[in-house]
């Protein structure tokens, strides 16, 4: 029996420790410094920036299904000369090849059914074929464009130098990324950096400028788009540009800001070496016309070609020196691949976090001296035996956030009184039984055996139920809610162990140094 | 020390008493959620703005609004912020849409730096959530307690049987609807960590009941002559201590929180010291008495009385 106890009381010992360990660590460079080291505070304690972005991932399919189209273009050309082909709605990845001889069909066929388009979905129509993307293609690029977006927020992020910043998908809706910045509470320019799209492109301009949107529109063309131009606000002017660009964002190689020849910020660019030869052909060809450099669907500036170039350039005129700085940065992360759209945004400054934690701290403390202090005038004896119990499930439930790298944040601070409140619920649910068991005059040691099985049954039910919704709340919920969660389902499994098996082994303890008959003090 | 000892109060003779106390808090509340204050839910459900200042001297409502007005935000609610200096103001924007989420935050900052510049200000707290975030929310806060009530029910119904499964889910129920019912009785909004609380509370409901019944299914077993109304009874002042106890140790750490864990946790204690109340109350006066009342239902309907494996003995 004795020996039995004492192995006992060495594995309570030893989870004293590791747990310990979890909360510390091993020492180092004051408490505090050594705590949050351990214990990874959330946003709303330490202060920071939370987001939650929409991807228009919709834009990516509508701009490859223009690339495609260009060349569904050639490759129609080669096999017949008469068809045209035309994109009805701009939005939707559907083109149509229309006037398709009778005796050209199976040429154009032939050049359908290779591999180039073998993302499409082919359907005859009268005069010719009717090509819209399949359903997994869309799916697969979609998917791709929220990758791209994400791995391109975290290079911008990563450029401002923010520490710790969490990007990821956010599972709540379709599309959506989540964004962390601990520290960051000025988000203004983290907003500039993130949501800008900065995509960047070269349009061929074919009218402009216009003063007003009804006399860009008096002269409409073939795949033409009406973009606004004007640098200040307020300043508006037209111009209808070629809708498929000569150059776009993934284009370009390298970024820097400088200044051009008059002294003004500009940013200058690289193209690559494939998209620099595409340049050329056009520069070279079209000497005379103009070209419209257009940033996030916005004309910047508009340039007479007057000589070929292949792959230098510079952009001038309408930023100001940071601007020009944040724009090569952006053309250096690459641009992003579709726009975004913020649906939740969040700063907490710090002194509010600081004040929550202060806060949070004296509600614990005090809840748990409570407690604790009415545990021993009730219970005498085995309120020490529950007192120490309440602390080991405490230390049990913060070493293990130590250990996962789970995130305290405020409702986890409440979730941690909870368990101390409920935790005593299960100390006092074994003493009632114990008391009961006493007042049919049964001996102390069959009381505490009897008091324990009984209550056992009980108190796996209690535990049981609320991990099950514990475990339902971490499949359904996300973020702050999955955490919460998990502290919830650990701390009962700690409170099943520490009022359970620490509880009974203190209360062993005790009965072998009593004499038989002695009265059990609770 | 010892409070309770050989208690004997025949709890289902009151039975009436509680359904009209739980009826005249049910109703009142669900007349405020359908004609008074509805349920007022936060920006995080709703959508909207919400930008909490700390001024550095106190700051006149007054020439705020006008400030606001100025930058063209029109629509704007003030509220000061106790505690503290009391030079704390929350001020909340409504929704608008996803593309424009945060205008209205960026003229709120702008406007407080042109204006509150030279006296001081800090920005505490901004938060703005755009209609499709609050929707999402909305459906996975429903779904979460949907899901975790079926959860428990289910646990019960294999564990003990069908009906102490449905009784212990409407009396958590009857905590929900009464929680809520006072979140829009006294119109404190209903944000995401109240619904933390709530399924919390829901969590702290079922203990409290499940303790009961496990007595109600071990008095079963050592009873067999006693009717079910005797056997309830008994198994609730059995447990009556305990329950008094835990409760009051729980609503102790709580009621801590309350007072000392700040204006971010109001609505998350308040929903818990409401809910511990209702909780403890509704695992006597409802889930335990709904035993009983199918019993006799069932009774009525010359049906076997399957919860007495007694009755069927002397019977």
């Amino acid at each position: 029996m004795q020996k039995t106890i004492n192995t006992r009381i060495a594995a309570i010992i030893a989870i004293l420790v590791i747990f310990l360990y979890g909360i510390f660590g091993i020492p180092h460079g004051g408490l505090k410094k050594t705590l949050t080291d351990r214990i990874h505070l959330g946003l709303d304690l330490r202060g920071g920036t939370h987001l939650v972005l929409q991807v228009k991932t919709a834009e990516a399919v509508a701009s490859t299904s223009d690339t495609d189209m260009q060349r569904l273009q050639a490759a129609v050309a080669k096999a017949a000369t008469a068809a045209r082909v035309t994109k009805p709605d701009p939005a939707q990845p559907v083109l149509v090849i229309s006037g398709v001889p009778v005796a050209g069909r199976d040429a154009v066929r032939t050049a359908l059914d290779g591999n180039d388009f073998s993302n499409y979905d082919v359907s005859n129509t009268n005069d010719g074929f009717r090509l819209g993307m399949k359903l997994a293609a869309v799916k697969d690029l979609r998917e791709r464009t929220l990758d791209t977006s994400i791995e391109t927020i975290r290079s911008r992020v990563d450029s401002l130098g923010v520490a710790e910043p969490v990007i990821q998908k956010y599972g709540l809706g379709e599309d959506q990324i989540l964004v962390e910045l601990p520290g960051v509470s000025n988000t203004d320019q983290v907003h500039n950096v993130i949501q800008s799209t900065a995509r960047l492109e070269i349009h061929e301009v074919l009218g402009g400028p216009y003063n007003t949107e009804q006399d860009a529109q008096l002269a409409p063309q073939d795949d033409s788009i009406l973009v606004q131009g004007g640098n200040r606000p307020g300043e508006n002017s037209f111009y209808s540009l070629k809708r498929i660009a000569i150059v776009q964002g993934p284009d370009f190689r390298d970024a820097r800001p400088g200044q051009d020849q008059g002294g003004r910020p500009s940013v200058n660019f690289n193209l690559t070496t494939a998209a620099g030869d595409r340049f050329y052909d056009y520069t070279s060809t079209n000497i005379g016309k103009s070209m419209a450099i257009v940033l996030d669907n916005r004309v910047k500036e508009v340039a007479s070609i007057n000589g070929a170039i292949r792959d230098q350039g510079e952009i001038a005129g309408g930023f100001d020196k940071q601007a020009a700085g944040d724009l090569s940065l952006m053309l250096r992360t690459g641009s992003l691949p579709a726009s975004l759209v913020y649906l939740e945004e969040h700063s907490v400054g710090p002194s509010l976090g600081a004040a929550s934690i202060r806060q949070g701290v004296v509600a614990s403390v005090v809840g748990m001296l409570a407690v604790m202090a009415f545990m021993l005038i009730y219970y005498r004896g085995a309120g020490i035996n529950a007192d120490l119990a309440l602390f080991l499930n405490l230390v049990i439930l913060l070493g293990f956030m130590g250990f996962t790298g789970q995130t305290l944040t405020l409702p986890g601070i409440a979730g941690v009184i909870l368990t101390i409140g409920m935790g005593v619920d299960s100390n006092v649910l074994i003493f009632e039984r114990i008391r009961e068991e006493l007042h049919m005059g049964k001996p102390a040691s069959a009381a505490v055996t009897n008091g324990f099985s009984h209550a056992w049954i009980t108190l796996l039910d209690t535990h049981v139920t609320t991990i099950v919704s514990a475990i339902i709340l971490f499949f359904v919920g996300t973020g702050p809610v999955r955490g919460f969660a998990v502290t919830l389902t650990f701390g009962l499994l700690a409170n099943l162990f520490t009022a359970v098996f620490v509880s009974r082994v203190i209360f062993d303890s005790v009965l072998q140094r009593k004499t038989r008959g002695e009265a059990l003090s609770i | 020390m010892e409070l309770f000892r050989d208690i004997n109060i025949d709890w289902l003779s009151k039975k009436w008493f509680f359904l009209g106390f739980s009826l005249i808090f049910s109703v009142a509340g669900v007349l405020s959620m359908l004609f008074w204050h509805h349920v007022p839910v936060g920006i995080d459900f709703k959508g909207g703005t919400q930008v909490r200042v700390a001024f550095d001297q106190q700051p006149n409502e007054d020439a705020l609004r006008r400030v606001m007005d100025q930058a063209g935000v029109h629509d704007a609610s003030f509220q000061r912020l106790g505690g503290g200096n009391d030079n704390e103001e929350l001020i909340t924007l409504p929704q608008s849409s996803d593309s424009h989420a945060d205008t209205g935050r960026a003229q709120v900052l702008s406007a407080l730096q042109a204006n509150y510049h030279d006296s001081g200000y800090r920005i505490q707290d901004a938060y703005t959530v755009g209609p499709t975030a609050g929707k999402q929310l909305t459906r996975q806060a429903g779904w979460a307690v949907l899901w975790s009530l079926l959860g428990m029910l289910a646990y019960l119904w294999f564990r003990f049987e069908l009906i102490y499964g449905v009784a212990a889910v409407i009396a958590v129920f009857h905590d929900t609807l009464i929680t809520i019912g006072f979140f829009s009785l006294t119109n404190q909004e209903i944000t995401l960590t109240v619904i933390a609380a709530i399924l919390t509370l829901v969590g702290y409901s079922m203990n409290d009941t499940i303790v009961v019944f496990d007595r109600v299914r071990e008095n079963l077993q050592l009873m067999r002559r006693a009717t079910l109304s005797e056997i309830v009874n008994k198994s609730i002042n059995q447990t009556l201590s305990r329950t008094v106890i835990a409760s009051g140790l729980t609503f102790l750490t709580v009621l801590a929180l309350y007072l000392f864990g700040g204006e971010v946790l109001h609505g998350f204690s308040f929903a818990l010291v409401i809910g511990i109340l209702i909780g403890t109350y509704s695992s006597i006066a409802v889930a335990a008495p709904m035993l009983v009342a199918y019993q006799d239902y069932r009774a009525r309907k010359g049906k076997s009385t399957q919860l007495t494996a007694g009755r069927k003995a002397t019977a």
